[in-house]
Order: C-alpha cells, then structure tokens, then sequence
C-alpha cells in the first residue's frame, strides 16, 4: 500500500530539499498483535526513498530491546527520530503519523535536521532552568486538524532541552493507553502522567504544566 | 489510511511579518473573513500583514462544506487550503501562532499589542478574529471536558466506537455532528432545547441513520458521571418531566460566541459581545474595521464571512488613502 501519490511525494521532496543534517528514523515493530507495524514501515520506508538525507532503520521491540530502552520505546510501532550524529532529542511518534499526524511528522523531520525556527529567548531561560526529567504525552486521533499542532510544540520543546522527551500517541492504536488516561478529547497533553490538559494550547500553558512537574 | 499534508505547517514561511515598520493596513485574524480582506487588500497595492492565531478558523474543524458556491463539496479544510494558498501566491506576510491583547490608538497610528510583549504599528486594523465553541453553562460541563464533554466530532469522534453519545444542538453544525458520530458510535441522540433550525437537506441526512433519536424542546440541565461521564440530567419542556440520559460522551454544538474580548475597550459591542459594525465595515473607531462571526452581521456563514472581509478592505483602503 503506498500512502504518498505522486504529487504528494513531489511537495515532500521540495520540503525536504531545506533539511540540514542527515537524519535517521529508528522504527520499532513487534512480531505479534502489531495491526499497523507493516504500514508504518512501509509508509517510512516511502519517506525515506524521498531525500538523501533521510535514513531508515528497521527495529524490532523485543530483539533490540537494549535500543528500545535507550528511547524509552515502549510500544510498538513506533517512531524516534536521530539527529546527524544519531542522537536521540526526545523526538518520538507512538503509531502512524498519518491523517493530519503528517503535519507534525514532517516539521519534526525538518527540526531534528537542524532546520527548525529559533525558541525566542524567554523559553530558552525557562527551559534551562529544568532540573528533572520531563515525559510529555501528546494523545491524538488522526483526524483531529489542530492535534498535530500540539504534538509539534512537545517537540520543539524536546529540542531544546535534553531533559524532555516528546511523544505522540496516536490514542486508537494504543487504547488501553488512552483508556489509562482517560482521553476523550484530543489533544490530550500529560506531563510526567500526572499533569494534564486538554487542546493544542500556546507553549506558555506546557511551560506552566512542565514546571509544577519539575516542583512536585 | 490517508494523509492530509498542510503545506504552511511544513514549509518554511515564505514572507515574514516585519514588526519593525509601520503597515497600512494589519489583519487579526485568519479565517475567510481575515484571509479574503487580505487578498482584496493586497490586491489594492496596501502594505498588508495578517496575524493569525488558527489559520482558517473555525472552517478547518469543520468536516464538509456544500453551501460555498463554485464547489459542490469540500471538506472545510480543503477550502482553507485553496484559500490559504490564493492569498499566499499575493506574498502576503503572516504572524502565525500569535495572539493580539489589545490595540491603542497613538495619535493617527495603532498598535497592536502581541502575547509576547512585542508591538507593531499599523494605520488601519481589520478584526476578523472569528468566534470560538458556546458552552452549554451548566452543572459538571467542565468537569467532565475531555472525560466525555467534547466541542469537536471530527476530531474526538473516533474515540467514541462503539460508544454512546449526545449531541447538543439543532443548527447545521449540531446535526452534521450527529450524521458524523452516527457513523461511528453504537447510538447517537440529537437533543435541542427547541425546534431544529438546520437546513432541511442534512436533517434528511440524519434521518437516514437508524441509530439517532431525536429529542426535541428538551432542556440539558447537567452533566453526571463519576470518574468519566455517565450521562446527562435533561427536563422535558412540554411535560416539565425530568429524566437521565445515559451516554459516555456529550458533543456540544449550540452556536459560537465572538472573539472579541481584547477590544472591549476600543469599539463599541452589542449586548452579545458582537462588534457593531455598519453596512461598510466600520466599527465605532476611525480606522478601525471589523468582518466575518466576530461582528453583529446576521448568520454566520463562511460566505458571509468571506464578502464582509472584502467590503472591509475596500473601505479600509478609501481610509487609508484618504490619510495619505
């Protein structure tokens, strides 16, 4: 099954001629009860073949469990993205980034490239004050429009500082997830599976969130 | 499985709003109404800029749209796209992601004050900043948002399979929120406090689906639930009869209300918190115009929205050369 027609693939290869550095995407599947794992390799393995600068590696949850544990890969599929010297900057997708989620995959492959837009200073301040370590869950469906949003700015803020992992959760694969989290609505934020919020809201409210986390 | 590349979100902005200089003309605001006065304004030679908050507005949680003429049918987001996209090809600077706190007034000059402390000057503003979600107001609304309360089917219905729901409402956006759930959920009960006032092609629609009851003149009196939400406390209007209904998530579609609080102070608003405005646009302020849901223009429509982004521009660009 291929995802990308050919106009789109042509859009994307224009969008990916702004990458800096090489990337790699790192993609945990598993042998049993994975329904999406084959469609999400093939739907990277479709991104790949469209710059140089995109490199794939084909994972295994329970076989390369030493570098699941490195990313903190606890499910499957999914999706870490390594930076040009295969570092890991807390930039993660839980499930297909397909549907609207294609609008939160793409800008990250751009930022781990080193492509992004600057942080204006005063988060920066804020976010090099963080003393322990921050997981951000992003739950969304991929039929949300203004979901990716929120999943985008969980990465920008995973980028700029090495405490804060960032992860999407696409919440129909991962149900009993979801379910442990009562999402009903998405974006679902949880910060450190205690702080939540609900909406793709401005990066002030997750700075707000992240730092009652850092106090508890 | 399909994608729904957004363009805007992955390419890097193309022209960037430069906060150091004066414009003739700033736009807040990005739904048709923002978007439509900047393609007019642009057009016109005016030194334009749009600030955004949510690029489309509201059109872009909507799931079908079959009233915009020139197209049989789009999904909301697809219209914003080919809307985004005219005025992007006019190099139009846009501020995205921004919020507006206030306009002042300086002398012939306002500045429009953003979130992030920075400020840009402007000789003319149009306030398009749309509308956002009504809330019901009642007993355990917020307390059961995103435990079951939700204002967006499209993006909250899939996690409803299988699943009871209540829709709140009776205009078009109500209904087709309840043909989309119905697709989607075991059952779907429709309950407005009156009649149904959506137009009657997608009320034929909803009739279709066998598992959607209606519930007509029925008031909504309180959410109920524990952890999660069980249902909702409702009062027959006619019988005055008070009964529980039980469902594990509430849509609330009941109407918009305007985004209009950061100019309380500068122009005039009706009893609803609209911006009055007259048949050209212009809002209490010299120099200031308002389009689209956020003024007090009869019935809310993306049309609507669009003609009255145009009307303001035009008058805004007479304004602006009469300064001149």
């Amino acid at each position: 099954m291929s995802l990308l027609n050919e106009q789109l693939q042509e859009q994307l290869r224009e969008i990916f001629a702004d990458m800096k550095d090489d990337i790699t995407l790192a993609v945990f599947s598993k042998e049993d009860d994975c329904e999406t794992c084959k469609d999400t390799l093939s739907f990277m393995q479709e991104i790949e073949s469209l710059s140089d600068k995109i490199h794939l590696e084909e994972l295994d949850l329970v076989k390369d469990a030493d570098r699941a544990a490195a990313y903190n890969v606890v499910m499957a599929p999914s999706i870490v993205m390594l930076d040009g010297q295969k570092n890991y900057r807390g930039v993660k997708f839980n499930g297909i980034p397909a549907g609207h989620e294609i609008n939160s995959f793409i800008p990250a492959i751009l930022e781990v490239s080193g492509a992004g837009e600057a942080l204006p200073e005063s988060y920066k301040v804020k976010l090099n004050a963080l003393e322990k370590p921050v997981n951000i869950k992003v739950f969304v469906t991929l039929s949300c429009p203004h979901c990716a949003g929120a999943v985008q700015k969980a990465h920008k803020l995973a980028l700029e500082s090495d405490l804060i992992d960032g992860e999407m959760i696409e919440a129909q694969t991962f149900y009993d997830l979801s379910e442990k989290f009562n999402v009903s609505s998405v974006p679902k934020i949880v910060i450190n599976d205690q702080y939540e919020f609900v909406g793709n809201q401005p990066l002030e409210v997750f700075l707000e969130e992240i730092e009652k986390a850092q106090r508890a | 499985m399909e994608l729904n590349l957004n363009l805007a979100s992955s390419k890097k902005k193309s022209v960037v709003l430069d906060k150091g200089k004066t414009y003739d003309l700033l736009i807040i605001g990005s739904g048709p109404a923002g978007l439509n006065s900047a393609l007019y304004a642009k057009r016109k030679g005016l030194e334009v800029g749009i600030i955004g908050k949510k690029s489309g507005g509201q059109v872009v949680d909507t799931t079908s749209v079959e009233n915009y003429l020139g197209f049989e049918y789009k999904t909301g987001e697809e219209l914003v796209k080919a809307f985004k996209s005219h005025v992007d090809s006019l190099k139009v600077p846009f501020l995205s992601d921004a919020e507006v706190t206030s306009i002042h007034k300086i002398e012939n000059r306002f500045m429009v004050q953003l979130s992030s402390g920075e400020e840009i000057a402007t000789k003319a503003v149009i306030i398009a900043t749309g509308s956002r979600p009504r809330q019901l107001g009642i007993s355990g609304e917020a307390d059961y948002l995103g435990k079951g309360v939700a204002y967006c089917a499209i993006c909250d219905g899939p996690l409803f399979e299988g699943l009871e729901v209540i829709v709140a409402g009776g205009g078009n956006s109500a209904v087709e929120a309840a043909i989309d759930l119905a697709k989607i959920a075991s059952t779907v009960k429709l309950v407005h406090r009156s009649q149904l006032r959506a137009d009657q092609i997608v009320i034929d629609k909803l009739n279709t689906f066998e598992n959607v009851e209606i519930y007509l003149e029925t008031e909504i009196l309180e959410v109920k639930g524990a952890q999660l939400m069980s249902g909702i406390i409702v009062k027959d209007k006619k019988t005055g009869e008070i009964s529980e209904l039980a469902a594990n998530g509430l849509f609330v579609e009941i109407g918009y209300l305007p985004n209009s609080g950061f100019v309380k102070d500068l122009v005039k608003l009706n009893e609803r918190g609209e911006i009055i405005v007259n048949a050209a646009c212009e809002t209490s302020v010299e120099g200031v115009f308002a389009a689209g849901d956020v003024t007090d223009v009869p019935y809310k429509q993306i049309v609507i929205s669009a003609g009255e982004g145009a009307k303001a521009a035009l008058t805004a660009n007479d304004y602006i050369n009469r300064l001149k």
